[in-house]
């Protein structure tokens, strides 16, 4: 009964959440009708999700996200200070290929969204058979490396969220 | 604490308004168009982020009145930025010979280079 009503209870609750963030306030008439919304949205919507990403740990989540915050920060010092300090001749940009070791779609679309949204590092394309994606990096001296690390960074800690 | 925050608030827009700033110079000075996709990041994320953070601390604790709508503009912006950034640079794959990429892992084609359902390859040419 109650899989059948909430097909998606993660989806339910981030549609409910988010009208809640539209209306901004918190009262009974925005959490009901965001109930309702929640409620109402992923049901007709259901032919569109056919599966469920298996999700293990909301706290691996949140935690992946202050890191990717973190790193954004890091990162975008450091492109700014490259940008402004040195003559394009002297960028070192190049593209890599990241093997994947994630497999679930939602893993790799977050993975690549992480490498775009981190300023230096841009995901391009994702190989015909879903095992590798063409990463741009805007200047690296040791492209393993920054291979590494985002696989180290990023990857190991997806694989963990989504099993 | 009001001081504080609106101090706070002016410091981020002036960090978030640099960072915008240099996000456009870069974007005027990089030739290169793959480069030039790495600018814009620049100025999505710190810039507007920080000029969003500074909105939430003015409405929420200079005018005491919380707003919570910069939280959603961060959502999209962290859901659209990336696929943007992504059919740009597509675009850019289907100007350039495939054989100046690394290949992945496995071999194979890059997907915008391989052929689609119906057997030609994706640019139709």
């Amino acid at each position: 009964m109650i899989a059948r009503l909430l097909p998606h209870p993660l989806l339910s609750l981030a549609v409910a959440a988010f009208w809640i963030v539209l209306e901004n306030r918190l009262s009974a008439g925005t959490v009901l009708l965001g109930a309702v919304l929640g409620i109402a949205l992923p049901l007709a919507t259901r032919a569109w999700w056919p599966d469920r990403p298996r999700l293990a740990g909301l706290p691996g989540l949140a935690a992946y996200a202050l890191i990717v915050l973190w790193d954004i920060l890091v990162s975008a010092a450091e492109v700014a200070w490259l940008v402004l300090t040195r003559p394009e001749a002297e960028l070192k940009s190049r593209f890599v290929t990241v093997p994947l070791a994630v497999t679930a779609p939602e893993a790799i679309a977050l993975l690549a969204s992480t490498i775009t949204m981190t300023p230096g590092t841009l995901s391009a394309d994702l190989s015909a058979d879903g095992r590798s994606l063409l990463v741009h990096v805007f200047h690296t001296d040791d492209p393993d490396a920054t291979v590494a690390a985002i696989k180290a960074r990023y990857e190991r800690r997806l694989l963990e969220i989504f099993p | 604490m009001t001081f504080a925050a609106e101090a706070l608030a002016a410091a981020l827009i002036l960090v978030g308004g640099a960072f915008l700033l240099l996000g456009s110079a870069a974007l005027a000075k990089l030739r290169d168009p793959l480069r030039r996709l790495h600018a814009p990041t620049l100025a999505v994320t710190v810039g507007l982020g920080a000029i969003l953070i500074a909105s939430m601390l003015e409405a929420g604790i200079v005018r005491a009145d919380p707003s919570w709508h910069e939280l959603a503009i961060v959502l999209f912006l962290f859901l659209t930025a990336p696929v943007s950034a992504q059919m740009i640079a597509k675009v850019h794959l289907m100007e350039i010979d495939p054989a100046t990429l690394p290949p992945p892992r496995e071999g194979g084609p890059w997907a915008s280079h391989a052929p689609d359902d119906e057997g030609e390859p994706e640019r139709g040419g």
